[in-house]
């Protein structure tokens, strides 16, 4: 990618389950502190579930909230906040060069089985049938709802990708930014799943709904004792500049876009294939100039099911073995499932790390799975390393679609 | 059922859609539009929730009847009654 534009972030804003700034998130990574409420799910009782309690009427108008849809609401909160973290003199910017695009693993589940829950009340007479229903649920609806709050007039659109939707938004936003379509970008993922009781039964009958007594503890990848996904909702929304722009207008350089690869199973609908995994993460360090051993963290897709953790297990061996410095953790341990927003949230999680050279662990780890044994995963507690460079960013998804994003600390070689 | 009765209703509802508007200011006389920032979306939920807590249909063609406060308790006051006579 060396003839190509070098694209920067220079703006961060998320919300998680256990954090609505970086800094509270950062803090409880290092902590290991996961918070996971119990939620009642409609038709299903209660779930363990990652709620996220921002204060949507910080950027909205109560109207905006009741008109629109929870995740517009994370969109813009995340949006503004990333806005507010990247010293750009926003009267000044112009908007028409400004693209949104923001990552989903799905929309309108919520919206429609709200208005079915509706109807139902009234024997099912579709004239009961909320107006704001296409505008909810239309798929560009959270990177809408950001244009309309902030007067953006460049382009919007989201990224369907399954749980890969995080880093698909921002690969997205580095190839319009190199191509010139625009100078700036609201990118990541957003998610607001834990209110359709779709996707659960989905993953409950599918035997990967994760539960435990301790709703903190119920999202446990690679533990022996794993059984399943907590979904949560959540979102992480960065600013990508090319370089050039940010140094010229002096922006604060939170890191580097180093390099990424998108690539499809074309397998198994809901069992990932660890050969693709591989290739995906090969060619994301090839476009990125890097060997494995560049690489010092590596924030790991595993959702706490039995299979998928250990798919992921085999193709990082396969990638990284000889790699004793390149550390390993995951965040859904304690976030859960954040679905679109997983990897956006996961790699802000760890981006940190260049500056304090901690890397957070992976949490919930009673008895290590044997077959999700590597050398690098850092269990339980965080460890301070010499130095964190480059940051690898895995983020698969159902249907086959897996996707790495590299991340490098700006400044160097 | 008042025209005062039924000015309320319409306010309380409105108070729902538009919950950053002062409603305390409403002229009744005076176009909601006009003093509201209120757009078609707005005016359709009043119909729906007309509809869905009172029963009371407004066809569209006579959406234009919603137009203010007054004219609301004029056009919707027979309506009420006929219900309230059922």
């Amino acid at each position: 990618m060396s003839s190509k534009p070098r694209i920067v972030i220079t703006g961060l804003g998320l919300t998680a389950p256990n954090g609505n700034s970086l800094q509270e998130f950062r803090a409880n990574l290092l902590a290991g502190k996961a918070r996971i409420a119990e939620i009642e799910v409609r038709h299903m009782g209660k779930h363990p579930a990652g709620v996220c309690d921002f204060d949507a009427t910080k950027w909205q108008k109560r109207k905006e909230i009741r008109n629109g849809t929870r995740v517009g609401s994370i969109s813009i909160f995340c949006a503004r906040e990333a806005l507010g973290s990247s010293e750009l003199d926003w009267d000044k910017v112009d908007k028409s060069r400004v693209g949104v695009y923001l990552g989903i693993t799905e929309h309108g589940n919520v919206e429609t089985e709200n208005e079915i829950f509706n109807i139902a009340q009234f024997g099912n007479d579709t004239k009961y049938w909320t107006h704001h229903h296409n505008p909810r649920t239309v798929a560009n609806n959270p990177a809408g709802e950001v244009t309309m709050n902030m007067g953006i007039t460049g382009p919007h659109y989201t990224i369907g990708a399954a749980c890969a939707a995080g880093n698909a938004g921002l690969i997205q936003a580095a190839q319009m930014l190199q191509l010139g379509e625009v100078d700036l970008a609201f990118a990541g993922g957003v998610s607001e799943s834990i209110h359709t009781f779709g996707i659960f039964a989905g993953f409950k009958n599918q035997g990967a709904l994760g539960a435990h007594a301790d709703p903190n503890k119920a999202s446990r990848p690679f533990d022996k004792n794993r059984n399943g996904i907590v979904i949560s909702e959540g979102g992480a929304i960065y600013i990508l500049e090319r370089l050039d722009d940010a140094l010229a207008r002096g922006a604060p350089i939170i890191a580097e876009i180093a390099g990424w690869c998108i690539n499809s199973d074309a397998t198994d609908a809901v069992l990932p294939n660890p050969e693709r995994q591989a290739e995906c993460v090969q060619m994301a360090l090839k476009r990125a100039g890097m060997k494995p051993q560049d690489i010092q963290i590596v924030s790991t897709h595993a959702t706490a099911t039995a299979l998928g953790d250990i798919q992921e297990c085999t193709a990082l061996r396969s990638v990284f073995a000889g790699c004793p410095e390149t550390k390993i953790n995951n965040t859904k341990s304690f976030i859960g499932h954040c679905m679109g927003a997983a990897g956006a949230l996961e790699l802000a999680g760890n981006i940190p790390s260049f500056e304090d050279n901690w890397v957070h662990p992976t949490i919930n780890i009673d008895e290590l799975d044997p077959e999700c044994d590597m050398p690098g995963l850092v269990i339980n507690q965080p460890v301070k390393v010499e130095r964190v460079n480059a940051i690898l960013n895995n983020s698969f998804g159902m249907l086959g679609i897996n996707s790495a994003l590299i991340v490098k600390k700006y400044g160097v070689a | 059922m008042t025209k005062e009765t039924i000015k309320q209703v319409v306010l309380d509802i409105i108070s729902d859609i538009a919950p950053d508007e002062d409603l305390s200011v409403v002229k009744p006389e005076v176009r909601l539009r006009d003093q509201l920032s209120l757009d078609s979306m707005d005016f359709l939920d009043i119909v729906m929730e007309l509809r869905k807590k009172h029963g009371i249909e407004v066809p569209e063609a006579d959406y234009v009847q919603l137009a203010s406060l007054d004219s609301c308790a004029d056009y919707l006051l027979p309506k009420f009654l006929a219900k309230a006579s059922k």
